[in-house]
């Protein structure tokens, strides 16, 4: 892994919130005084279908937008998984959603297994922040933005009705950090 | 590293909303469009943007509406703006061409999807770096400007008003999905520091106006409907007033001109970047997002010893020929990576075959790396290209 360079690709499927996860860590990266840039891929359609949004976060100057090979890759769903965990080498981080996440191809990486959409469904009553929750947990594990520019970044983003709720998903994926081999194993559907 | 200043903040921007902040650096006072996949950022952020200055957006019915209708305001004294994609752009071809002949200065964005027809609406392509110079019937000028980042987005944006205004003509800025969607940390530029550009008026007596005034520099002042000049304006042959003509002088006259505002400024009008081209043996020209990937491979190429540069137009059309002739003059090979079928490749050939192959008697290597399903070529695919070519 280059130290100065991380390469982070959010994935999963339309609806999920992963551009807008994809934001706000590029947002937070800024505020770091980071080099940053997102970009994204989605379908046509505003729900379903394949999404993905890459953050790439330097201390030095770069060129290339989209990640090539990832640092970190967060896979909220079985088939964004299948498609992006072949490119994971060995040092790479690898976060998934067991919730939709069955079976993991690879073993190279270091791998992490969360029911994230099950823990905001029973947490906080509702599967919409799972992105934040998981942002979260990325943040706190592997610390590519710090955590208050990370919270900084998803108050000023969120619309004001749902800072609360975003907020408290955040905390939840900075607690699920602290012990993150919890739910490994564990098949949570 | 960018460091965070309270004067000069270092934010996350989009593309899209680069063009819309630059637009309105430029000056803009109307914007008339319709929505389209990956432009309508653009339109949205005007919609909101220019009420506040007590200007003017209008979302029209369709592009060929939303071309007329800038065409008009711009006659009226307007600095005014579309923005649209391939479909849409196809649609504005009539237009561009009469605000072209009519000498009517405006600015077109056209940010490239997949095509053709409607075909990938959320993908990058850059399939329409030939229709910007070809689009419209006739022969007409054409200025194209293409970025490669969220910060040039902004600048070339300001920059395409300052030349539509003094070469009063229509200006494209072509950009591609990546790039209008992709955000980036960007400082923009003071506004005190920017350079704009607004066209000239008439000074002298109403009866004496021409609206198309013969002069050595091929443009000429222009009034603004309303303002006591008298001009006639039609997309017909016309003569120095603007009235349609018949007659064969006239025409050559007016054609002259439309060509030589062109070729009397191209020192003016062409930008370029070189990047690492000093001691290159192999170079690669690539516009836009796919520069981006090429700059990573000239990196990465370099650092295991291979000499290799890049040049890259941030003026499309017209087309570098020169800059090709000069850097190129003592590489072996030049790669030409793009997201369509060979239209920088075929322009590459044509800029460079006839300085070429004659004098030094060997064979050049221009080798393309095409690609137009919808992704961008990677760093990587132009490193292996090189290596497999040697």
């Amino acid at each position: 892994m280059n130290n100065n360079m991380k390469e982070i690709r959010l994935s999963g499927s339309g609806g999920q919130g992963l551009i807008t996860a994809g934001i706000i860590l590029a947002k937070a990266a800024v505020i770091d005084g980071y080099r940053v840039t997102q970009s994204q891929s989605y379908g046509p359609e505003s729900r379903g279908g394949a999404s993905r949004a890459d953050v790439i976060i330097s201390k030095e100057k770069f060129y290339y937008p989209e990640a090539t090979k990832f640092d970190v890759l967060l896979a909220l769903t079985q088939e964004a998984c299948d498609k992006y965990s072949p490119n994971l080498e060995e040092n790479s981080i690898l976060i998934a959603d067991t919730t939709f996440v069955k079976d993991i191809i690879v073993q190279e990486a270091n791998i992490y297994e969360i029911p994230f959409t099950n823990i905001a469904k029973k947490e906080l009553g509702t599967a919409l922040p799972t992105n934040i929750m998981s942002l979260g947990f990325m943040v706190k594990l592997t610390k590519v933005v710090t955590q208050v520019s990370l919270k900084k970044a998803v108050q000023d983003y969120v619309k004001k009705q749902y800072v609360d709720l975003n907020t408290k998903a955040l905390k939840i994926g900075f607690r699920l950090a602290n012990d993150p081999a919890k739910y490994s194993g564990e098949n949570s559907g | 590293m960018a460091k965070y200043s309270k004067k000069n903040p270092v934010v996350l921007m989009q593309g899209n909303e680069a063009i819309a902040k630059g637009a309105l650096a430029a000056g803009l006072d109307f914007f008339a469009g319709y929505p389209i996949t990956p432009s309508t950022e653009i339109a949205e952020i005007l919609s909101e943007e220019l009420p506040k200055k007590g200007n003017r957006f209008i979302q029209m019915e369709d592009e060929i509406a939303s071309i007329a209708a800038i065409i008009g305001a711009s006659l009226a004294g307007a600095k005014a703006m579309t923005a649209t994609s391939g479909p849409g752009f196809s649609l504005m071809q009539e237009g561009i061409g009469f605000a072209k002949m009519t000498e009517t200065p405006c600015v077109v964005v056209n940010v490239m999807r997949g095509g053709p027809s409607t075909g990938l609406p959320t993908k990058p392509s850059q399939g329409d770096i030939m229709q910007t110079r070809w689009g419209s019937h006739g022969d007409s000028p054409a200025i194209v400007l293409y970025p490669e980042s969220v910060l040039e987005s902004y600048q070339l944006t300001i920059r395409a008003f300052n030349l539509a205004e003094k070469y009063r003509t229509c200006v494209v800025l072509l950009t591609d999905e990546v790039l209008a969607h992709m955000r980036e940390s960007v400082m923009l530029p003071d506004l005190k520091n920017v350079k704009l550009i607004h066209r000239i008026h008439p000074t002298i007596p109403p009866e004496w106006y021409k609206h198309y005034e013969e002069n050595p520099k091929y443009i000429s002042p222009m009034a603004s409907y309303g303002e006591g000049y008298r001009f006639h304006v039609t997309g017909l042959a016309h003569d120095a007033y603007g009235f349609p003509t018949n007659r064969s002088d006239e025409a050559a006259v007016m054609m002259d001109r439309l060509k030589k505002k062109i070729t009397h400024h191209l020192r003016e009008l062409i930008q370029f970047e070189t990047f690492m081209m000093e001691d290159a043996r192999s170079a690669i020209f690539a516009a836009g997002i796919t520069a981006r990937a090429a700059k990573s491979a000239v990196v990465k190429a370099r650092k295991s010893g291979k000499k290799v540069g890049l040049i890259r137009p941030l003026t499309i059309w017209p087309f570098p020929d020169d800059a090709l002739r000069k850097y190129f003059h003592n590489v072996r090979t030049v790669f030409v990576p793009e997201l369509n079928q060979g239209q920088l490749l075929n322009e590459v050939k044509r800029a460079m075959g006839s300085v070429w192959n004659y004098e030094s008697r060997k064979t050049r290597n221009i080798v393309p790396i095409q690609k137009n399903n919808g992704e961008l070529i990677t760093p990587q695919e132009i490193i292996s290209t090189m290596k497999e070519v040697k």
